[in-house]
């Protein structure tokens, strides 16, 4: 059977999307390292706690303790390169029309839900798709929403006087920062689950991310193919 | 699985995928593919391999210079970089900054108990009544006047209900009454860098650019910048909650501003100096950032 090289991924989305995991490590790890010095935030329920961010193991463990204004130094550095990357990436995908791949429409919810089924083997079939499912559809284009809150709620508890209006427009200084943790916690959660999808996808989807290009047949498969090819055994 | 399973299986995703036609949202977004010329599987591979190579080694050497170059930069190179920032992050900041923007204040109703945090240069014994301000680099003179707390009362009360962030995280809503330092240095004239008469009120470049405090045993000092000090909510204060501030919140007078974070509000002031040189600051030494305004 006929292949072809199918590009997937722009060099500049590439670069972009590979700079923005130290950034966003180094915005997480000097967060922390802030985070530390007033660490409040649990999870309650009916004024239970149920888990305390973060816990003292945790803290000797990664030795974050007393390194407050080392933290402050990475997070007010970073916080540039990381807001810059993340405007090019957004300005990026407007201007070459890569947004078609990423951003959702109505419909999409309900696809996506179909994924999150096939995915947990309830369902046998993927509903059909372009570059990314709906699930990444949606899971992406919140990522970047999340990206662009880290960054406003940043702003707002960074210059709390001079941008009084955005701090009050989220609700003051103290849920401006409740909301920075918040998003923070978002960005974890939603690593590890792309490490897990990364993983189940396969070398070939990981290594287009990096080559820009995965190997395809070149046909469309006309009859129904035979069971060993559609379970998808590629060498 | 017997053969009959799988045809019905075949026939239910075959059904399943018909239905979706049309509701695609890459094909509603038009969204395009962008393929190759069709080779053979072995033109494919090799084609593949190459280009594999290229990008991971690429990409490797991009992320061993990264984290190499940034492990094995030079503590002081770093340093210097992240204090380099940290002025550059202040002249961004000062760019954007505007006097006439105001911290929001707060009802009577929303103040919280006091906290003490930290008694770095206002630990040891002290007699209140003998307490002194000393004022260095006022225009026209070259001693320090010394001044009473009568002096400074004397001075239109001005009362705020703000919120002081701690640059550990945390806040607190806090009710002051004091002077406006604009009060004070409308009284009590700073130098200007040219030896030309100061115009507070309007003619800040004229004025030199920074203001030292200190507290009477040097155990605790901070640098001000003139817009940040002359703000119309940065107290001189000398209460604190609707009482005379205590001990350990900073009497008899202290700095009450909403425009900087928790390190930059001296307690105990002992000495106040106008000054045209950059002032030493005290957790500034310590790698923090000089400014630290809001």
């Amino acid at each position: 059977m006929k292949k072809q090289l199918e590009r997937k991924h722009s060099l500049a989305i590439r670069w972009l999307h590979w700079v923005n995991f130290p950034l966003l490590t180094m915005m997480i790890w000097s967060g922390m390292l802030i985070y530390w010095a007033n660490a409040v935030y649990s999870i309650r329920i009916f004024g239970t706690e149920f888990f305390h961010f973060s816990p003292p193991w945790f803290y000797e463990f990664l030795g974050i303790p007393y390194r407050l204004a080392e933290g402050l130094q990475l997070h007010f550095f970073f916080m540039w390169l990381f807001a810059v990357n993340g405007l090019i990436y957004v300005v990026y995908l407007a201007a070459s029309g890569e947004w078609r791949a990423i951003l959702p429409v109505p419909g999409s919810f309900g696809r996506a839900v179909r994924v999150a089924l096939y995915d947990a083997k309830i369902v046998k079939t993927l509903p059909p798709q372009g570059k990314y499912n709906d699930a990444q559809r949606i899971a992406y284009t919140l990522v970047i929403l999340m990206g662009a809150g880290s960054v406003i709620t940043g702003l707002a508890i960074y210059k709390p006087l001079q941008l009084a209006w955005l701090t009050s427009l989220l609700g003051g200084y103290e849920w401006a920062r409740w909301e920075h943790f918040w998003l923070t916690i978002l960005f974890v959660l939603f690593f590890v689950v792309h490490i897990i999808q990364v993983a189940m996808a396969g070398w070939a989807n990981f290594r287009s991310m990096v080559t820009g290009y995965d190997v395809v047949d070149a046909e469309p498969d006309a009859t129904v193919p035979d069971l060993p090819e559609s379970e998808g055994v590629r060498v | 699985m017997k053969k009959e399973e799988v045809l019905l299986e075949k026939v239910r995703e075959f059904n399943d995928t018909e239905s979706d036609e049309g509701e695609n949202t890459a094909t509603i977004l038009n969204e395009k593919k962008e393929v190759g010329p069709p080779v053979d599987a072995a033109t494919a591979k090799r084609e593949m391999l190459a280009r594999s190579r290229r990008s991971f080694l690429v990409g490797g050497a991009a992320a061993l210079v990264g984290v190499f170059g940034w492990r094995w930069m030079p503590a002081e190179t770093k340093y210097n970089l992240l204090r380099r920032t940290f002025e550059f992050n202040e002249k961004v900041s000062q760019f954007f900054y505007r006097p006439s923007r105001l911290a929001p204040e707060f009802p009577p109703g929303r103040i919280l108990p006091r906290r003490v945090n930290g008694m770095i240069g206002i630990d040891k014994e002290f007699d209140q009544s003998a307490w002194t301000l000393g004022v260095g680099g006022l225009y026209g003179r070259t001693d320090d006047l010394v001044l009473t707390l009568d002096d400074i009362k004397a001075l239109p009360r001005t009362e705020m209900i703000t919120e002081l962030k701690c640059i550990e995280g945390w806040s607190i809503i806090v009710q002051w009454a004091g002077v406006r330092f604009s009060d004070f240095a409308a009284k009590y004239l700073p130098n200007t860098i040219d030896g030309s008469r100061p115009d507070v009120a309007g003619y800040l470049e004229k004025l030199v650019p920074y203001v030292s405090l200190s507290t009477p045993d040097n155990g605790y000092f901070v640098g001000w910048d003139m817009p940040s000090i002359l703000h119309p909510q940065t107290l001189l204060a000398y209460e604190m909650n609707g009482a005379p501030l205590l001990p350990e919140h900073g009497a008899p007078l202290r700095l009450a501003s909403p425009t900087k974070y928790g390190i930059k509000l001296l307690k105990r002031i002992g000495r106040i100096e106008f000054t045209a040189e950059r002032p030493r600051d005290y957790w500034a030494e310590s790698g923090y950032d000089w400014y630290s305004g809001h």
